[in-house]
């Protein structure tokens, strides 16, 4: 769905999302990342189940909300990638102490 | 110019909970409301409800308030059913009972004294409840702190979802025929010839009655009608988290969970006028106490804090009166809008309906209580 355009910036950084390694570049957010690697929804929503994707990419709609190295409910665009990060697409509500 | 008068069978001044529960429970008795509310500029003490259906703690100085409240509380599955039947919202009434959590054993034994002083009253309507030591909370409750040292439990309290309550009671007030006004602001009452002449910013309305249920501006409209509500603002602010998956089944005073997955936090008292401000001291205290009850809501965030203006008596305890000289003329104050919607719909609006108010329900919360001259003489 989304292709990077040329010149591709920045290395490559290594990352998993549900497990899967996936590469991304430096500088990439953790939305982008999710955009590149052609993940159709990040979340289901905690009322109603409902598929969520990445929107406004700038920190305002939280819909790309994600569980980053066991933190949910953290917002995808707003935290850039890192080597070793887990992602994780998050399945209704954020669980307490997670 | 253009004639924009109304006329009703009663107006209810005051579309927060408590007059929207009149409003409601007068249209289902074939009376034609309409319900006039202010701008959004309202101090709406509805705003800062913690969505409870309370019973445990109410009613200590008062006995017929316990016994009202739980009249209430008992009528609430009722009420919720048919409010579902008819609208088709949900509320999500649940009465599983309810905790109040102790963080030090001097709170639990004032607890527990203050508990046993309401049902030792005379003239109380006794109901039972519980003290719970440290182990038994956990059992019910397995993620508190280990600063807890015990509970009292009722299982008489319940909670719902407040915002939906709102909703279904205005959907369903509009569905029987009551005509909801916006930017109605009340600026003058008028007793004439039977009927009272409303002035608002947005043109006259006549109605055979009037129910005052304006939260704190029933001060100031209650004298147009030959009343005296003697209520002030105080403050409460409360802190709302992001949607968590559900943990706590039972609701609490200070810290629920929402149906919809959100941690409510309350509820401070501050007597700081009409400033419905929210204050980083207050709610910092909230949350670190919220955290000792339980540790793991430190790792949620918060999405949202405000605060609120309840309408409070001197005594705490709510009015509910007729004027005698402005006959058909209602005052309704108090701050337990949630909990007592039940009891405004099916047991004061139908009186109201009538005409009068039965003084075996109603003259215990007549504001004369507060006229100590009168009461000497």
């Amino acid at each position: 769905m989304f292709a990077r355009l040329p010149p591709e910036a920045g290395d490559a950084v290594t990352l998993s999302i549900d497990g899967k390694a996936c590469t991304a570049r430096t500088n990439d957010t953790v939305a982008a990342a999710l955009l590149a690697s052609g993940l159709d929804h990040c979340r289901t929503t905690g009322v109603s189940g409902a598929p969520r994707a990445p929107y406004c990419m700038m920190g305002v709609c939280f819909d790309c909300l994600v569980t980053i190295d066991g933190i949910g409910n953290r917002q995808a665009c707003l935290v850039p990638v890192r080597e070793g990060m887990r992602v994780e697409v998050q399945r209704g509500k954020r669980e307490l102490g997670r | 110019m253009p004639d924009t008068r109304r006329d009703f069978d009663i107006a209810v001044i005051g579309g927060g909970l408590v007059g929207s529960a009149i409003a409601w429970g007068l249209a289902r008795c074939g009376k034609r409301v309409g319900v006039l509310d202010e701008g959004d500029v309202a101090l709406r003490a509805s705003r800062g409800n913690f969505a409870l259906v309370w019973v445990q703690s109410k009613g200590l100085g008062l006995p017929p308030y316990s016994a009202w409240t739980m009249r209430s509380a008992n009528a609430w599955r009722e009420f919720a059913d048919a409010l579902e039947q008819q609208t088709g919202i949900s509320v999500a009434f649940e009465r599983p009972g309810g905790f109040n959590l102790s963080l030090s054993e001097r709170e639990w034994e004032a607890r527990r004294d203050l508990l046993q002083r309401i049902q030792d009253q005379p003239g109380m309507q006794r109901f039972p409840f519980e003290m719970f030591d440290r182990e038994r909370v956990k059992q019910a409750i397995p993620q508190i702190g280990p600063e807890v040292v015990g509970a009292s439990y009722s299982r008489f309290d319940g909670h719902c979802n407040s915002l939906r309550l709102f909703r279904a009671l205005n959907v369903g007030m509009q569905q029987l025929g009551a005509t909801y006004l916006a930017e109605h602001r009340v600026e003058d009452i008028e007793h004439t010839g039977g009927e009272f002449r409303l002035t608002t910013r947005s043109g006259e309305v006549r109605a055979a009655k009037v129910v005052l249920a304006a939260g704190i501006d029933s001060v100031r409209l209650a004298p147009m009608v030959g009343l005296n509500v003697p209520v002030r603002p105080q403050r409460g602010q409360l802190i709302v988290t992001e949607r968590t998956a559900p943990f706590l089944h039972y609701p609490m005073q200070t810290v629920r969970q929402t149906d919809e997955g959100t941690i409510m936090i309350g509820d401070s008292q501050e007597e700081v006028g009409a400033d419905p401000s929210s204050t980083r001291d207050v709610t910092a205290v909230l949350a670190n106490r919220a955290i000792r009850i339980f540790p793991q809501l430190a790792t949620l965030n918060i999405v949202r804090s405000w605060g609120c203006l309840r309408v409070m008596t001197k005594d705490g305890f709510p009015i509910y009166e007729q004027s005698t000289t402005c006959p058909g003329a209602f005052n309704a104050s108090c701050h337990s809008g949630v909990t007592l919607a039940a009891a405004h719909a099916l047991f004061l609006a139908p009186q109201i309906a009538e005409g009068q108010l039965s003084p075996q329900d109603f003259a215990p919360f007549s504001a004369r209580r507060f006229d100590v001259r009168a009461l000497a003489a």
